[in-house]
């Protein structure tokens, strides 16, 4: 049983005009075997949420506390998030010429696991994956990510999820970008990976397309830096009929609402 | 490296098999102003020929003139001698020279085929030619196979000594071989390297300078490119207070296919130079450059500085020319300075293609972010980014050992700097 709680969170960026304040105050706890939720308009820092969870150095955390089982997440390096039982399924996966997938998705495992998984399980356990997702072998062989098109990308980001067992996955707009045939694939991915594990999933999204696939428990309304509103799955539906304009009306800061 | 510092040069006119330029073209055409005066540049075998370098001619600015310990002005004399030794296979497993139609010689001066490869086109190079007590010519006249690499160990005459050397590796017709030109040790050193492949001969060199702290080193290498003939060429640059290669392609006929592929690491203090001439004088010939550089700097010490001249001339003559060339360097601390220089200069637009890409950048931050979200710690993972930039250098050579040396010792580079 794993809890990630998340307690008035303050996150800014450095910008031109001096630093700007994205995450006001957001409140949130995932737990194993739970499914979250989070959907907001473009801009509303949902994406930010992510990346300072993960510990991207872009973002400065001003106030406020991240904990997984009790432990200070934000005093962690990125690395040793990641080995504490963290995973973010990133938007933008970025590519890294010349290290084969293979060799990555080794390293990876290493480093999570805290010891060389035998090559001949791993082996296998690497070709599995790789079917269960609907990716080709040769993409082993492949530098990471490096032209690879987004429905591979988004693939390889679920298939870096199953295979290093983290306790909470943060999946940030794993669904854009993906045509129907992908995005069936990648959610049986997530699917998968929840039947087979007691991982907590925080997934967040812009539309409700994905959340015919992957079955929220709570959805929560992400506007203007904070959770807005939280619910059952019936507030997705309410989205899906009257998009945002009952939060984003409330919302006082235009500025946070770019085009 | 997604933001890189700076970006020179680049340009392409149709090449379908080039990398994907992302710099803006600038091809230089006759009309344009010349960066390389090629005009003025001349050949001889005699130092006199040439002026003593003040340090603003175009070929020797960006060289630290007072490192080279005289070797430029005539001040500095032979005091020592290189070491040669040719072996059969490289490494451990290296034996005793096999191959009925290989052989290493000790020639005089008055050695007619001395010269084949090309003449000297800067004062050094002159004044190694002028001054070398005798030349080891390596020649091989059968198709030897890749499982038989020779390796030439060249060492140096031993810190404070000075030494002018001369060396032809030579491939006659149809010939092939795997050739390693091992440099190592101390000293001081001005050279020549004549590779010399004959019409349909097929050379894979790897010349690799990993001298010691003190060494300074300066070489010329003339690639004399036959009809048909075929050169893969990797130049490695790791140790050495001042090493500064000059690499020529000349090609005499039709038809020759050079690659140029390079790698470099370059630590606070060292400078590292590169300079190229791919001289496209006959019809329908390829050349292909790819230099890798890495540079690191200690805080608070001597830079780390690298250099790199890419020039590609194509000639009136020169139709049907192809070719490309691309340098990178990616700079792991501050206190570094990458120099990297294409010049492309084009007579004639009956041509293939012509390109040229040049980028310098700092280690890319999200790269390592992405790769320690995975739980890879940071010096795991930049290791990880360096092995990748340079490995596509790396994996085209073909002799198994010396990837894993190379590859050894770019570890060790970073494990030195603590990263």
């Amino acid at each position: 049983m794993s809890t990630l709680e998340i307690r008035d969170l303050h996150v800014e960026v450095e910008t031109e005009s001096g630093p700007k304040e994205i995450l006001r105050g957001v409140d949130l706890t995932v737990s194993s075997n739970e499914t979250h939720a989070i959907m907001g308009p473009n801009g509303s820092g949902k994406s930010t949420l992510a990346y300072s969870i993960a510990g991207h150095p872009k973002y400065t955390v001003t106030k406020g506390q991240v904990l997984l089982d009790g432990e200070d997440v934000l005093e962690m390096a990125v690395d040793e998030r990641a080995r504490a039982g963290l995973f973010l399924a990133m938007q933008y996966p970025v590519e890294v010429p010349g290290v084969s997938m293979s060799n990555f998705l080794r390293s990876a495992a290493t480093a999570t696991r805290g010891e060389a998984p035998k090559v001949r399980h791993w082996v296998k356990e690497v070709k599995g994956a790789m079917s269960d997702l609907e990716i080709d072998p040769a993409f082993a062989e492949r530098s990471v990510n490096e032209g690879f098109s987004g429905g591979e990308k988004k693939r390889h980001e679920v298939l870096q999820m199953a295979l290093l067992k983290p306790k909470i996955a943060i999946l940030d707009e794993t669904d854009s970008g993906l045509d129907v045939d992908a995005l069936r694939v990648v959610s049986k991915g997530v699917n998968d990976y929840k039947a087979d594990s007691d991982v907590g999933i925080l997934l967040i999204t812009h539309y409700t397309r994905i959340l015919r696939y992957i079955a929220p428990d709570k959805v929560h309304v992400f506007v203007n830096g904070r959770v807005a509103e939280s619910g059952g799955p019936e507030l997705a539906e309410e989205l899906e009929e009257n998009g945002y304009v009952r939060f984003t009306g409330a919302a006082a800061d235009k500025e946070e609402q770019p085009a | 490296m997604s933001e890189p510092v700076a970006q020179s040069g680049g340009g392409v006119i149709d090449a379908p098999d080039a990398p994907v330029l992302d710099v803006d073209p600038g091809i230089k055409t006759a009309l344009s102003p010349k960066i390389a005066p090629w005009e003025e540049r001349h050949t001889s075998y005699d130092v006199e020929a040439f002026e003593v370098p003040r340090g603003r001619e175009e070929q020797w600015r960006f060289t630290p003139l007072r490192r080279l310990r005289g070797l430029h002005d005539g001040s500095a004399s032979a005091t020592g001698r290189v070491e040669v030794a040719v072996r059969t296979g490289f490494g451990d497993s290296a034996d005793d020279l096999t191959g009925s139609g290989t052989r290493h010689e000790v020639v005089g001066r008055d050695d007619a085929r001395l010269g084949d490869g090309g003449i000297p086109a800067d004062r050094v190079a002159a004044q190694a030619w002028s001054a070398f007590p005798s030349a080891h010519v390596v020649s091989v006249n059968e198709a030897r196979s890749d499982d038989a690499p020779l390796t030439v160990t060249i060492t140096g005459p031993g810190e404070g000594q000075v030494a002018f050397a001369h060396l032809q590796l030579r491939l006659e017709h149809h010939a092939e071989a795997v050739v390693v030109l091992d440099h190592r040790g101390s000293g001081t050193v001005a050279a020549n390297t004549e590779l010399v492949v004959a019409d349909g001969a097929k050379l894979e060199v790897v010349e690799v300078h990993d001298w010691a702290d003190d060494a300074v080193y300066v070489g010329a290498q003339h690639l004399s490119v036959g009809r048909d003939a075929t050169i893969r060429h990797t130049s490695v640059t790791l140790g050495g207070d001042l090493v500064r290669l000059s690499p020529v392609i000349n090609y005499r006929a039709p038809g020759g296919d050079v690659e140029l592929d390079g790698l470099y690491f370059a630590d606070g203090g060292q400078h590292f130079e590169q300079r190229l001439l791919a001289d496209h004088s006959v019809a329908n010939c390829r050349s292909r450059v790819m230099y890798k550089g890495a540079l690191q700097g200690e805080e608070g010490g001597t830079a780390a500085h690298t250099v790199w001249i890419g020039d590609v001339l194509i000639r009136k003559a020169a139709e049907g020319t192809d070719t490309y060339e691309l340098n990178r360097n990616l700079l792991l601390t501050d206190n570094a300075r990458a120099d990297s220089v294409p010049n492309l200069e084009i007579e004639t637009g009956e041509i293939v293609g012509a390109g040229h890409a040049s980028a310098t950048g700092r280690f890319d931050d999200e790269q390592l972010f992405y790769l320690m979200a995975r739980g890879i710690p940071e010096a795991a993972a930049r290791r990880l980014v360096v092995r990748g930039f340079f490995g596509e250098v790396i994996q085209k050579i073909r002799v198994p050992a010396l990837r894993d040396r190379l590859e050894a010792a770019i570890e060790a580079e970073l494990e030195a700097i603590g990263s």
